[in-house]
């Protein structure tokens, strides 16, 4: 069976998830046996233009340019698939979105006119057709090798969508929300971490994005009685995924309750 | 039945006499901000002067004045992930020169001893013997397991604000099921034997006859844990009649609070429900068949030829209550609750199986 070529793009991110590549340490190896990586910045390789099977796209469309290189990296390959948070939902730099955008950029540079940035970060989908996403921030080596392996079988990926408890209860860890009353969104999040933070007595900060059925209303409220006010309600779901719709919805529910914004804001 | 006493500090020769027959001694101890099952090296693990204040949703412990081992209830586990795994590979397939070979996957198994179960757990335990090792394709590494079980029962002195097995008829003593089980007071335990395995151990340690008082305490725990309960399951006549409830607006209510994120399946002692995945290795040459626990409340669970029948959380949640409370009556002839009241405590939205279960039946208003 001929190789895999794989490209692996990278657009406005902090490079974390191309880190799931590098990390496998020997793995690699046999990675390296199905797949023959043809662009990767982070690994050395650089050749934007190649045609390929997969392009694995990290990071989120925030500038001019990576719009660009987007629809390059979609048009020179058969397989297109968003990996980590940035991609999947626009990201932690999506939170601008909710704010003013110019005020920020002149309160921290000194000549903001050099900073070319479109108006939102927003997701891969936004612009292109993509053919698999996977969620995470940052995505484990798991998810990215059982992607390659199920393309390599010729099978379909599959998408798993699990509540973030059932991994933490299958590991026998004890539910923080119940003993410790913490804010945990693992009822709402996906599972691939491995329920990592409960794990470690915090609360799940929803880095994998919204499971399936995600009841976000329930759970704000549940937060509101554990003594959150609005705005940190609001804050626990924006954080990581501010732009999936779920997540979105919850954070300005709890936003327009915020006793301190004026009537104004709140329009 | 005769009854024996073991002073407190003897409780140790328990456990060396359980290990000394080859046992692993697992036993209750505080971890995680709650009382879980571990192995126990000895004695001084035990959680001495810890009890729990449950509540829906919520479970802390606190410090008692007495220093008894066993004052707590229950913790979030039970029995249950010591007998079926919440994560066992099934069988594996590889290839290899003489072609693909498959081959069943057994786990290393023990003897194990447990210290500190409750009624509740036992008749838990029994439930699951039904459907694990009694039906018509018994599952070989559950009946393993079980077949080298030894259980050192305790009786509850106190019930949680969270238990209701008077109401199921699973507690708060143990009438069977047991090979010994305790009653703990203030300076030891009476030890009531239940089978020729517990009477080995029971020659080992050189017990006395408990005296009349001692018993007459037992007694008295027995009938305050029985008088603590707040809450009453509706009896197994009455919950049959949610079958004729499908379309009830309740469904709707507690849909609008519960998350579906399955912790209510997962802390239940009877809950049993699996699926499998498999695992390749990387270059696809060896894949393991994996069995993991489900829930009903999983969207996947009812996926069946690219559908997912239960859509939406008032069904999943319907299914988990009619299944539980009364189709398991015709399934396994009685209710699959036995009053643990672990499904109340673990649920991150404080959703009370009871409060519901008697708003349906019972009309009642919560």
């Amino acid at each position: 069976m001929a190789k895999l070529r794989v490209a692996i793009h990278k657009l406005t991110s902090c490079s974390g998830c191309q880190l799931a590549i590098l990390n496998q340490g020997a793995q690699l190896l046999d990675l390296l046996e199905d797949i023959d990586i043809v662009h990767f910045i982070e690994g050395g390789l650089y050749e934007p233009d190649a045609s390929v099977d997969l392009a694995l796209i990290e990071g989120s469309v925030t500038t001019p340019e990576d719009l660009q290189r987007l629809q390059h990296a979609r048009s020179n390959s058969k397989l297109l698939v968003s990996i980590g948070a940035c991609a999947t939902s626009g990201g932690v730099q999506a939170l601008r979105n909710m704010q003013d955008e110019r005020a920020w950029k002149q309160a921290i540079y000194a000549k903001p006119e050099f900073i070319d940035t479109l108006a939102n970060s927003t997701p891969i989908k936004a612009h292109a057709k993509v053919d698999f996403e996977l969620w995470g921030c940052p995505i484990t080596i798991e998810q990215l090798n059982n992607l390659i392996r199920q393309l390599r079988f010729g099978t379909l990926p599959i998408d798993n969508k699990e509540k973030l408890c059932m991994e933490c209860k299958r590991r026998q860890q004890v539910c923080v929300m119940v003993t410790r009353q913490a804010p945990c969104l693992g009822p709402v999040t996906r599972t691939a971490c491995g329920a990592l933070c409960p794990a470690f007595g915090r609360a799940c900060y929803g880095c994998f994005g919204p499971s399936e059925q995600p009841n976000g209303k329930s759970l704000g409220k549940r937060f509101a009685g554990l003594g959150l006010m609005p705005a940190q309600i609001a804050q626990r779901f924006a954080s990581i995924h501010s732009q999936s719709p779920d997540f979105n919805e919850q954070y300005h529910h709890w936003q327009a309750l915020d006793p301190k914004l004026s009537e104004e804001d709140k329009q | 039945m005769t009854q024996h006493f073991l002073p407190k500090q003897q409780l140790q020769l328990l456990i060396d006499c359980l290990r000394a027959e080859g046992y692993g001694v697992i036993g209750p101890k505080v971890k995680d901000d709650a009382i879980v099952f571990e192995e126990l090296a000895d004695a001084t693990e035990l959680p001495y002067g810890i009890e729990e204040d449950s509540a829906p949703g919520r479970y802390q412990l606190k410090k008692a004045r007495h220093k008894r081992a066993f004052a707590f209830n229950t913790g979030p586990q039970g029995l249950k992930p010591f007998l079926f795994a919440p994560e066992q590979e099934l069988w594996r397939a590889e290839h290899t020169d003489d072609g693909l070979i498959f081959r069943q996957s057994f786990p290393a198994i023990r003897p194990l001893a447990f210290i500190g179960l409750r009624a509740c757990d036992l008749a838990a335990l029994a439930l699951q013997d039904k459907h694990f090792a009694e039906g018509p394709y018994p599952d070989p590494s559950y009946q393993a397991k079980r077949q080298q079980l030894f259980i050192v029962a305790v009786n509850c002195s106190r019930s949680a604000s969270t238990c209701f097995c008077v109401s199921t008829g699973d507690g708060p003593s143990a009438e069977s099921g047991f090979d010994l089980c305790l009653d703990e007071l203030d300076r030891g335990y009476l030890i009531n034997v239940g089978s020729d395995k517990g009477q080995r151990i029971a020659d080992k340690l050189g017990l006395e006859a408990a005296s009349g008082a001692k018993r007459a305490v037992a007694t008295r725990q027995h009938q305050r844990a029985v008088q603590q309960q707040e809450r009453q399951m509706p009896d197994e006549k009455t919950l049959m009649t949610l079958v004729d409830k499908l379309d009830d607006q309740r469904w709707q209510d507690i849909a609008e609070r519960c998350l579906a994120c399955g912790n209510c399946t997962s802390v239940c002692p009877t809950c049993f429900c699996s699926k499998q995945e498999s695992h390749s290795d990387i270059k696809g040459q060896a894949s393991s068949q994996v069995r993991l626990w489900d829930s009903c409340f999983s969207e996947q669970h009812s996926y069946i030829v690219g559908k997912v029948i239960r859509n939406e959380i008032s069904q999943r949640y319907r299914q988990w209550v009619l299944h539980k409370l009364a189709n398991w009556q015709l399934q396994y002839g009685r209710s699959g609750c036995v009053g643990c009241g672990r499904c109340i405590a673990w649920c991150p939205v404080a959703i009370d199986l009871v409060e519901e279960a008697r708003a349906l039946c019972l009309g009642d208003k919560p």
